[in-house]
């Protein structure tokens, strides 16, 4: 799809002909975020309705216990240096940011007063500031009130590099001005697309000034209150396990009406995704359980006991296999699957389009990962005005076979395909994951039927996602032909998430490995779209760039898309919880309660 | 004997230091990274990982980071964990209670199973009480702990609903009530590694019994007229403690971050599962204190049991 | 003479000589005697041979994905049912059964013969050496298992699968980690006993009959402290099956489409409540293998024992 058709469909939008929320499942489909959606809709003029709360309590308190699951605790309370979700889900039980993503990619303002907008002059036309405005009467557990001075002070806090705060991507570049007590705001050092990065959502909970300014730089580790959050969320701090458990009360001062509904909140920690959803859902030991990463034929079972059922919401992250474009196994200067050299066997594109077409989609999604995993048609749907080339989603042995067959690849005496002496055998890794080891045999089942050898490797995951320069095992290594892993795309914009597959992003033995570009994909057409979508202003322009820059990488078949996999969580029948595919499970969890 | 227990003592600390050595070139040289989260999330920039590495000095070499741990452990700082960002002792002394309760527990149970049944067994050997019990032996060291720990869940938490399979910590009642929460939910624990445990000890002191119980000095004092109990008690038994008194100090120390597999099953915030998570994140500091405690108990037992055959068996002497 | 008079005639003149029986004749001669010993070997023998032939007789392919037939309960097509791929359980067992089994006994028997050794001479010897020996015990007993599992595997996987192929060289590297953990109860075990038989009467006498240490060791007091050895090994088999699979899920073992016995018992842990099958098959098949071993242990053990009368 290009520009012209995404201004077509946003006018089918504005006319009622396609409710706002399907036009944010097809962007997403198309491998857009709903972010993204979003603020192209309001761009366009398309008002944001004003979501209506469905909390119901009418008074504070009264609800009891609320126990949740995370099967990886949390380890650490400071927001500033949370490594994975799950600290950051840790941490938003007492901290907040000045707003948060709801699941249609909206903003919902929690200590800001109101989302910024051109309307209301909180966005600067020339697109380089943006003016928060606080919202008042906010008080910190301990009670002093929160300014705007805690906000200036967070980026001040964040933007020191002797601090290695993990969050420092998105305050480095910013230059943070305190207007009055309640108001901010963010200067950009130019035009930035996309503004709603410093301070909101996951990195942008907000800590306080009073409590960390003594801790700031290199003495940021000795800050007692790391191990203590004193926040302005909807509970108080009572206990704290690493990787054990997380304790808190009910926050008597919080700033919104009637919440919090729980009194107290407990959050425990370890074991695996299994028996973390049959305690909510067969034993109702726990409310609520975090990524149940579970086959959906064992979460049915479950949830026909009648106790609790599996929360799926649709986010943007992606199981993908990559193909190396270089050669891993031949060594150049030390180094292999270098840029220097070319992967002999996956070089000829009817390779590639024959491995596309031997990824069983449909039975992956229908046998392992059901509704948790939803085959994705190459990131591009087949809307039925707009259509892309050589996009469509099949599988097919015959016609891969076929595609061998007229490129030259003869089958041998041992059944394995074969050309000019080199036979089709890959090596595939991914790392240990039931799913992803069931979906490897599959594949590997439909290779074998077609000529093509497969062998399956599985690494621990601790060494696989591993950034270690001495390790051969690593995805950033990609010393392998073919390998698999979910990419996240927490982040709510796409921009980030694509410089995957910029040329000056190769992940090589020059730059320790730590380049983004993993497959080694090089395109002038794709390092051209990207850089104009860093300065793009018009979110519709910027989408459709995005869009371009999936073909080029899809068609290219730098990727095959897998399936989507949307957040699975196991909540109890009774609870009332609110989550969002774009922010942490707890993005509202002042407004979570329990039928009576 | 007491000029032994001094040399051992003395011996002992250099021991400890080779030990520590290569216990920490062996964390040192293993691959992974404790930062390995950071590396997918792609707003942390390369420098911040760089710097996080340096703040914690890994990127020196393995000597002078080795001789830092020393110096430090010297003077009570046990380390700084890298994934929790908080002192390594106060991590340990969090999960310390819970550790002894459990799993102190579950190798008590497991001798309390294998002392009477398998000397039992064994004055009757091939009778139909040892084969009931050796089968049972069988059946309890075949299976899995990950395995039977699933199978007491399913039955006893989803069936039957009689007990809560996920270990908290903080159980809000007092007196009689709490014992009674916190006995129920270590049952299910404390039974899948006792008898585990129980199951393999069943058979060695089974073992251990019917290599004694032949002796001439047993038939003796059968001949003597004493009655069969006095007999075993007496004069089997504790002839036959060598080799259970060798694996039960072999095993103490498990119970510092040995019980993994159950741990993780019903949650019990131990220290296996500390040890566990910590090699998983690449917790260097977390792995050495927890390894070098371990080390420190496995050479404090094995040195008692020595003591013990002295005590056991007369004859046994030490320079 | 009196002693000399025959009860009964016999066909031939003089008497015979007595038959020379070496100690060897004589303990295969008694471990027959032992009837559960001989039902162990036969279980084991059986179980040996199906998983080395079995494959050729029951052609179905071990990764034969079909979603139609999944966790199906035992049936004609397929005797031991399927798991949740549809894949045969009794094709997969046969095949796994093999790599199972032989990592079971060669990691037992590297763990048997290390730990005697080792416990054999400190026991025997005093001073320095049996501390020396008992220091190195200490040190493996105190490696953190898995680091060290992660740092072997990382540096020999390439060097052994250059030399002797991908699996056989995975096979070598299973069998030394998980053997090469296990030797330490062994060797604590046998010193025990040394320490305590060296000093026995019979050691003695044959010490002043002029027996070299050597001869005292295999001789006398070896066969009279193999009774822990023995269990000990049965105890490994069954260890060592598992230990394998713990490897496998942690991705330091063979591949995951492998279907060890202890990958089928892990893979099938989850559908316990609908699919018991999957789990029951591996499970007493590890059963059965460590009751047969242990049952010739059992008769090993009595055959060698000079005491017992059968």
């Amino acid at each position: 799809m290009d520009e012209k058709g995404l201004r077509q469909l946003i006018g089918e939008v504005k006319r009622g002909r396609v409710t706002r929320r399907q036009f944010i499942q097809r962007m997403v489909g198309l491998g857009l975020t709903a972010p993204l959606a979003a603020q192209m809709l309001a761009y366009s003029g398309i008002a944001q309705a004003q979501a209506k709360s469905a909390y119901k309590p009418t008074k504070r308190g009264g609800g009891g216990a609320l126990k949740v699951l995370w099967w990886q605790g949390a380890t650490l309370l400071n927001p500033h240096f949370a490594v994975g979700t799950k600290d950051q889900e840790g941490s938003r039980i007492f901290y907040e940011p000045l707003a948060a993503w709801d699941p249609d990619g909206e903003l919902v303002p929690i200590l800001a007063a109101e989302i910024p907008s051109t309307q209301n002059g909180g966005l600067a036309a020339d697109g380089k500031s943006v003016t928060w405005k606080l919202k008042k009467g906010v008080r910190w557990h301990d009670g002093k009130p929160f300014t705007a001075d805690d906000v200036v002070f967070n980026w001040e806090y964040a933007s020191d590099p002797a601090s290695a705060t993990v969050t420092i991507g998105s305050y480095k570049d910013v230059r943070v001005e305190k207007l009055d007590s309640h108001t901010v705001r963010v200067h950009f050092p130019k035009a930035a697309p996309f503004w709603a990065d410093a301070f909101v959502s996951t990195r942008g909970m907000i800590i306080p000034k009073h409590l960390f300014e003594a801790y700031k730089g290199a003495k940021s580790r000795e800050a007692p209150t790391n191990l203590k959050p004193v926040g302005t969320g909807p509970y108080k701090f009572v206990d704290f396990r690493p990787g054990d458990m997380v304790r808190g009360q009910i926050n008597n001062d919080y700033h919104e009406a009637n919440r919090p509904y729980f009194d107290s909140i407990e959050m425990k920690g370890g074991g695996d995704a299994v028996s973390a959803a049959r305690a909510v859902m067969q034993t109702g030991e726990f409310d609520y359980a975090w990524n149940v990463q579970v086959e959906d034929e064992i979460l049915l079972r479950m949830e026909k006991e009648g106790k609790g059922h599996a929360d799926i919401v649709a986010g943007g992250n992606i199981e993908f296999i990559q193909l190396n474009t270089t050669d891993p196994w031949t060594e150049v200067e030390g180094e292999r699957a270098s840029i220097k050299t070319r992967h002999p066997l996956l070089a000829d594109a009817a390779v590639r389009d024959a491995l596309n077409l031997l990824v069983d989609r449909q039975a992956v999604q229908d046998h392992i990962y059901g509704r948790t995993g939803v085959a994705t048609r190459n990131f591009l749907n087949n809307p039925q005005r707009f259509r892309s080339k050589n996009t469509k989603w099949e599988f097919s042995v015959d016609k891969a076979n076929q595609l061998l067959e007229t490129a030259g690849w003869k089958r041998g005496s041992d059944g394995i395909r074969a050309k000019d002496g080199k036979k089709l055998k890959f090596v595939f890794q991914t790392s240990i994951n039931a799913p992803r080891q069931k979906t490897q045999q599959i594949i590997k089942q439909a290779c074998q039927k077609a000529g093509i050898d497969l062998e399956l490797k599985a690494v621990t995951a601790s060494v696989f996602f591993s950034s270690d320069v001495a390790n051969t095992d690593t995805y950033t290594k990609f010393y392998c032909d073919i390998q698999m892993y979910t990419t996240t795309m927490t982040q709510p914009d796409p921009q980030v998430f694509m410089d995957q597959y910029l040329t000056s992003l190769v992940s090589s033995k020059e730059n320790k490995w730590q380049g983004r570009n993993i497959t080694r994909w090089r395109s002038e057409d794709y390092d051209k779209a990207w850089y104009a979508a860093e300065n793009e202003l018009d979110p519709v322009k910027r989408a459709a760039l995005f869009m371009r820059m999936n073909d080029l990488a899809i068609e290219a078949r730098a990727v095959i898309p897998v399936v989507f996999r949307p957040r699975v969580g196991a909540v109890s029948n009774k609870l009332h919880a609110p989550t969002s595919g774009w922010d942490n499970d707890f993005w509202l969890l002042k407004d979570w309660y329990r039928d009576a | 004997m007491g000029r032994y227990v001094l040399r051992r003592l003395l011996i002992a600390i250099p021991s400890l230091i080779g030990i520590s050595i290569v216990l920490f070139t062996v964390l040192a040289l293993a691959p992974g990274d404790p930062f390995e989260e950071l590396a997918t999330n792609p707003n942390v920039p390369a420098e911040v990982r760089a710097n996080l590495r340096a703040q914690f000095g890994l990127d020196d070499p393995v000597t002078v980071r080795y001789v830092r741990w020393f110096g430090s452990m010297m003077n009570g700082d046990w380390g700084f964990s890298f994934a929790s960002r908080i002192d390594v002792d106060q991590l340990i002394l969090q999960r310390l209670p819970v550790t002894l309760f459990v799993i102190g527990s579950s190798q008590i149970l497991a001798l309390l199973i294998a002392l009477p049944i398998g000397v039992y067994a064994a004055t009757r050997p091939y009778s139909l009480f040892d084969q009931i019990a050796n089968t049972f032996a069988f059946i309890g060291f075949s299976l899995p702990t990950f395995f039977t720990g699933i199978l007491f869940i399913l039955v006893f938490s989803i069936q039957l609903d009689w007990l809560p399979f996920v270990y908290r910590t903080d159980i809000a009642a007092t007196g009689w009530r709490w014992w009674w929460e916190h006995g129920k939910q270590a049952l299910m624990p404390v039974a899948v590694l006792g008898l585990f445990q129980g199951a393999s000890w069943t058979r060695y002191v089974r073992s251990a019994v019917l290599d004694v119980i032949r002796l001439d000095y047993v038939t003796t004092a059968r001949s003597k007229g004493l009655r069969e109990i006095a007999v075993v008690v007496k004069h089997v038994v504790r002839n036959a403690l060598i080799p259970v008194v060798t694996l039960v100090a072999l095993q103490m120390p498990a119970i510092f971050g040995g019980a993994i597999v159950t741990e993780q099953i019903f949650r019990v915030p131990g220290i296996g599962s500390l040890l566990i998570s910590a090699i998983l994140a690449n917790d260097t500091p977390v792995i050495m204190a927890v390894t070098f405690v371990f080390s420190c108990l496995v050479i404090l037992f094995n040195l008692l049991a020595d003591l013990l055959y002295g005590w056991l068996d007369p004859r046994i002497s030490y320079h | 003479m009196a002693g000399s008079i025959l009860a009964s005639p016999t066909t031939s003149g003089a008497p015979r000589a007595a038959e020379r029986v070496s100690p060897g004749a004589e303990a295969w001669r008694r471990f027959r005697r032992h009837r559960l010993a001989l039902a162990g070997a036969l279980i084991l023998a059986l179980i040996m041979l199906a998983v080395a032939l079995g494959p050729f007789v029951w052609t179905v392919p071990i990764n034969d994905i079909d979603f139609a037939a999944k966790l199906q309960r035992p049936s004609w097509s397929h005797p031991f049912g399927t798991d949740d791929l549809g894949q045969d359980l009794l094709a997969r067992m046969l095949y796994g059964g093999r790599i199972s089994i032989a990592v079971g006994l060669a990691a037992m028997v590297i763990a048997v013969v290390v730990g005697t050794f080792v416990g054999a001479i400190a026991g025997m010897s005093r001073g320095w050496v049996d501390a020396a020996l008992m220091w190195l015990t200490d040190l493996f007993l105190s490696l953190p298992q898995l680091p060290l599992l992660l740092l072997i595997i990382y540096l020999f996987r390439d060097t052994l699968k250059s030399l002797v192929g991908t699996e056989a060289g995975m096979f070598i590297l299973i069998v030394a980690v998980i053997g090469g953990f296990r030797w330490m109860p062994v060797a604590r075990l046998v010193r025990a006993q040394f320490l305590s038989l060296r000093e026995k009467e019979f050691v003695e006498a044959a010490r002043a009959l002029g027996a070299t240490p050597t001869r005292q060791v295999v001789r006398h007091i070896l066969p009279n402290s193999l009774g822990p050895v023995i269990v000990a090994g049965t105890i490994d088999v069954a260890n060592a099956i598992i230990a394998e699979s713990t490897l496998s899920f942690l991705g330091l073992g063979f591949p995951p489409d492998i279907p060890t016995w202890g990958r089928l018992l892990y893979d099938a842990k989850d559908h316990l409540d609908i699919a018991a099958h999957w789990a029951l098959f591996p499970g007493t098949a590890i059963f059965l293998t460590v009751l047969s071993i242990n049952y010739i242990g059992d008769g090993l053990r009595d055959a060698l024992d000079p005491r017992k009368v059968m």
